[in-house]
C-alpha cells in the first residue's frame, strides 16, 4: 500500500511538473502554428518576462501594477521582434528563421541581464507551496497546492488558446499564415498584424510560465534552459497541436519523475537530464510527426 | 587587373578537375598555408597561439564536421559538442591505457569511436527530419555528457572529475610549447581539410547534396538514404571527435565533461551558419569570427568604458551584440561569410568593371 501511495505521489508530482513544461511548450506551438517559425527564444522570453516583472516590483511598483506593465513590455518585445527580425525574413527557409530566433534569444538574455543584473531573485506569488491538507489527511498523498494552481492556470491557457485557434477569425488567419507566408499574403491576410499578435501572445504566455517557474525555482538564468526541456514535449505532442502539448507534457513529466525514482538508482541518478529526450527519440521512431502532428506526404 | 582567369586553359582532365581551378586562388592558398606552417609559429605570441589559433583550428575542424552534416547533407544537428566530448575522452583513455599507441593513432581511433557513436545517434535521421531531428540529436548531446560524467572509468576515477590530458608525443618527441601544439593542429587540419574537399566534390559529396536538396528524389534516383545519411553522420562525428580531441589536448589541457555542454554546440552551429552552409572555407571563417568577436568586443568595451564598468554588464552587452550580429547575418547575408568572400573574388575578377 505504501508503495502504491508513493508511486501515486511520484506520478502526480510528475504530471504537475509536466503541466509546467506544457506551459513553456505552449509558447513554441503558438508561434510555430502561426508562422512556422521554431522560436528558440521562447526560453529567453520566459526569462526576460519574469526578470522584468521582478525588476519592476523591486523598483517599488506593487504587484497588481507590475503585471500590466510587464504585459505591455512583452507586447512591445513581440512587436519589435516582428518588425526587426521576422519582417525582413519573410519567406526565408525554416533554418534561417530558426537561427534568427537563436540570435534573438541571445539578445533577450543579454538585455535582461544588462537591465536587471544577474543575481538570483525570489518571487512570491502568495500561493503556498505546502501539501494539500485534506488530500494528505484522507489518502496520505502529498500534493503541493502550488503545483495544482499551476496546473489549473496551464489548463485555462491551453483551453483559451485552443479556442482562439479553432473558433476565431484570427485563428483561421493564423493557420493560413502557417501554411504559407506568400499564399496567405496574396489572399489579403494582414501578415504583419497577425505576427505581432501572435508574438505578443507568446510573450504573455512566457510571462505566465516564467512567473510560475520563477516562484518555484527562483528567478535565475537557468530558466533559459527550460526551453530545452520543452523540446521533447513538443516532439511527442507534435509541433502544431495545442492539446498535444498538454498530453505530451503530462507524459514527459510523469515519465521523467518515474524514471528518476525507479530506474535512476541503478545508474547513480541524474537520468532526468536525458530521459525525456530518449523518450522523445523512441516516440519519433514510431510516430515521426508526434502524437497529434500533421502528417505530411512528401512528393518529388 | 592581376586577378584574371582569362588565358588559363585546361588542356588535360586532371587540370580541369583541380580542387582550386584558378591559378591566383591556388597561389594565395599555397602562400597562406606555407605562412601558417613556417612563419606563424615564429612570429605569433604565445597568447595568440594558445588562446586564439589553436582553438580556432580545433573548432574549425569540428565546424567542418557540423557542416558536412548540416550544410552538405541537410541534417539539422545540435550534438556536435557531445561528439567532441566522445572524441576527447576516447583519446584520453586510449593514451592512458594503450601505451604503445602513437598520438596520431589515438587521434584516428578516437575519431572512429566518435563516428560509431554518431552512427547510433544518427539512426533517428532515417525516420525524421528538420527540427524533429534536431531534438533527437540533443538526446546525444545530453546522453554522452551524462555517461562520461557518471561513470568514473572514463575519467580514470579522478576524484575531482577533472582530467588532465597527456602531453602530445609524436615519434618520441613531445609537443608541449604552444608553437609545437599549433603545428600539430595545423597539420591535422590541413590533411583533413584536403580529404573533406575531395569528399564533397566526389560521389560521396554529391550523394550528400542530393539528399539535402530533396531526399525523396535522391532515393528515387537510387541513392540509398540509409547509407548516405549514416555515412554523413559517421564522417561528421569523426571530424567532431578528432576536433574535440585536439581541442582537449592542445587547448583545454585539463577538462571535465561539462566543458562540452550545449553552449559549445550552439557556438559550433553559429560558426557553420555565419561561415556559410555547404562551404569548406566557411568553417574556418566562421570559427575565426565567433572566436575573435568576443575578444574584439572586450577590447572595444575597455577602450570605451575603461575599467570602471562592471564585468557582468559588459558580458551581457556582449551577448546582445552577438545576438544582433547573428540576426543581421541572417537578414543580410544568409549564405554566410563564404558568400561575401565569393562576391569579393568576383569583384576582383571583373575590376575595373562593375558586376
Amino acid at each position: 500500500m505504501a508503495d502504491l501511495l508513493f508511486f501515486l505521489e511520484v506520478l502526480i508530482g510528475g504530471l504537475l511538473a509536466g503541466v509546467m513544461y506544457s506551459l513553456i511548450a505552449l509558447g513554441f506551438v503558438l508561434i510555430y502554428k502561426a508562422s512556422s517559425v521554431f522560436n528558440f527564444a521562447q526560453g529567453a522570453m520566459v526569462f526576460f518576462a519574469v526578470l522584468s516583472f521582478v525588476g519592476f516590483m523591486e523598483l517599488g511598483i506593487p504587484f497588481w501594477a507590475a503585471l500590466p506593465v510587464t504585459v505591455v513590455l512583452m507586447i512591445f518585445v513581440g512587436m519589435a521582434t516582428e518588425r526587426m527580425v521576422l519582417r525582413p525574413l519573410v519567406n526565408q527557409s525554416e533554418e534561417t528563421l530558426l537561427m534568427a530566433t537563436i540570435g534573438l534569444a541571445f539578445v533577450l538574455e543579454g538585455m535582461a541581464q544588462f537591465l536587471w543584473g544577474v543575481e538570483v531573485r525570489r518571487l512570491d506569488l502568495g500561493i503556498p507551496d505546502v501539501p494539500m491538507a485534506w488530500l494528505a489527511d484522507t489518502t496520505g498523498i502529498f500534493v503541493s497546492v502550488f503545483d495544482v494552481v499551476a496546473g489549473v492556470v496551464a489548463a485555462i491557457m491551453v483551453i483559451a488558446l485552443a479556442l482562439l485557434f479553432s473558433k476565431t477569425k484570427v485563428g483561421l488567419g493564423l493557420r493560413a499564415v502557417a501554411d504559407g507566408h506568400a499564399a496567405a499574403m496574396s489572399i489579403g491576410i494582414p501578415l504583419k498584424q497577425i505576427w505581432m499578435l501572435v508574438w505578443a501572445t507568446a510573450g504573455i504566455v512566457a510571462l505566465v510560465a516564467g512567473m510560475l517557474w520563477g516562484a518555484r525555482n527562483g528567478v535565475q538564468f537557468a530558466l533559459v534552459w527550460l526551453a530545452l526541456k520543452a523540446l521533447p514535449v513538443l516532439i511527442i505532442g507534435g509541433f502544431t497541436s495545442v492539446p498535444g502539448v498538454i498530453i505530451a507534457g503530462l507524459i514527459v513529466g510523469a515519465s521523467e519523475k518515474l524514471a528518476e525514482v525507479y530506474i535512476g538508482p541503478y545508474f547513480g541518478g541524474g537520468i532526468e537530464l536525458w530521459s525525456p529526450y530518449v523518450l522523445a527519440v523512441i516516440f519519433l521512431m514510431f510516430r515521426p510527426e508526434g502524437l497529434f502532428g500533421e502528417k505530411h506526404i512528401r512528393r518529388v | 587587373m592581376y586577378y584574371r582567369q582569362a588565358g588559363q586553359f585546361y588542356t588535360t582532365y586532371s587540370q580541369d578537375s583541380r580542387i582550386i581551378p584558378v591559378r591566383e586562388d591556388r597561389w594565395i592558398i599555397y602562400v597562406v598555408v606555407l605562412a601558417g606552417f613556417c612563419l606563424v609559429p615564429f612570429f605569433a605570441s604565445d597568447y595568440w597561439l594558445s588562446g586564439i589559433l589553436i582553438p580556432w583550428l580545433a573548432l574549425s575542424l569540428v565546424a567542418l564536421g557540423q557542416n558536412i552534416l548540416m550544410g552538405y547533407t541537410g541534417q539539422l544537428s545540435l550534438g556536435s559538442a557531445g561528439f567532441m566530448a566522445a572524441g576527447a575522452f576516447a583519446c584520453y583513455n586510449i593514451e592512458l591505457r594503450i601505451e604503445w599507441m602513437p598520438f596520431f593513432g589515438s587521434l584516428i581511433l578516437s575519431g572512429i569511436i566518435a563516428a560509431m557513436i554518431g552512427i547510433v545517434f544518427g539512426l533517428p535521421s532515417l525516420r525524421v527530419r528538420g527540427l524533429y531531428l534536431m531534438v533527437a540529436t540533443l538526446a546525444s548531446q545530453f546522453f554522452i555528457i551524462w555517461v562520461i560524467d557518471k561513470f568514473g572509468w572514463f575519467k580514470n576515477y579522478d576524484s575531482s572529475g577533472i582530467i588532465t590530458a597527456q602531453d602530445i608525443v609524436i615519434f618520441g618527441k613531445s609537443f608541449t610549447t604552444p608553437a609545437e601544439e599549433y603545428l600539430v593542429c595545423l597539420f591535422v587540419c590541413a590533411v583533413m581539410t584536403v580529404i573533406a574537399l575531395n569528399m564533397v566534390r566526389g560521389s560521396v559529396g554529391r550523394n550528400w547534396m542530393a539528399v539535402r536538396d530533396m531526399d525523396v528524389a535522391a532515393e528515387v534516383m537510387g541513392i540509398s538514404l540509409l547509407k548516405t545519411k549514416l555515412q554523413a553522420f559517421a564522417i561528421s562525428s569523426f571530424y567532431c571527435g578528432v576536433g574535440g580531441a585536439l581541442f582537449a589536448f592542445a587547448f583545454l589541457k585539463s577538462m571535465e565533461p561539462v566543458a562540452f555542454d550545449i553552449l559549445l554546440s550552439f557556438r559550433i552551429l553559429f560558426m557553420v551558419i555565419i561561415g556559410g552552409l555547404g562551404t569548406i572555407i566557411g568553417c574556418y571563417l566562421g570559427a575565426g569570427f565567433i572566436l575573435l568577436m568576443p575578444v574584439f568586443l572586450n577590447i572595444f568595451f575597455h577602450a570605451v568604458f575603461g575599467q570602471a564598468v562592471d564585468a557582468t554588464l559588459t558580458s551581457a552587452l556582449e551577448q546582445v551584440i552577438f545576438g544582433v550580429m547573428i540576426i543581421l547575418f541572417m537578414i543580410y547575408q544568409p549564405l554566410g561569410m563564404a558568400r561575401i568572400l565569393e562576391i569579393m573574388q568576383e569583384r576582383l575578377r571583373k575590376w575595373p568593371f562593375k558586376i
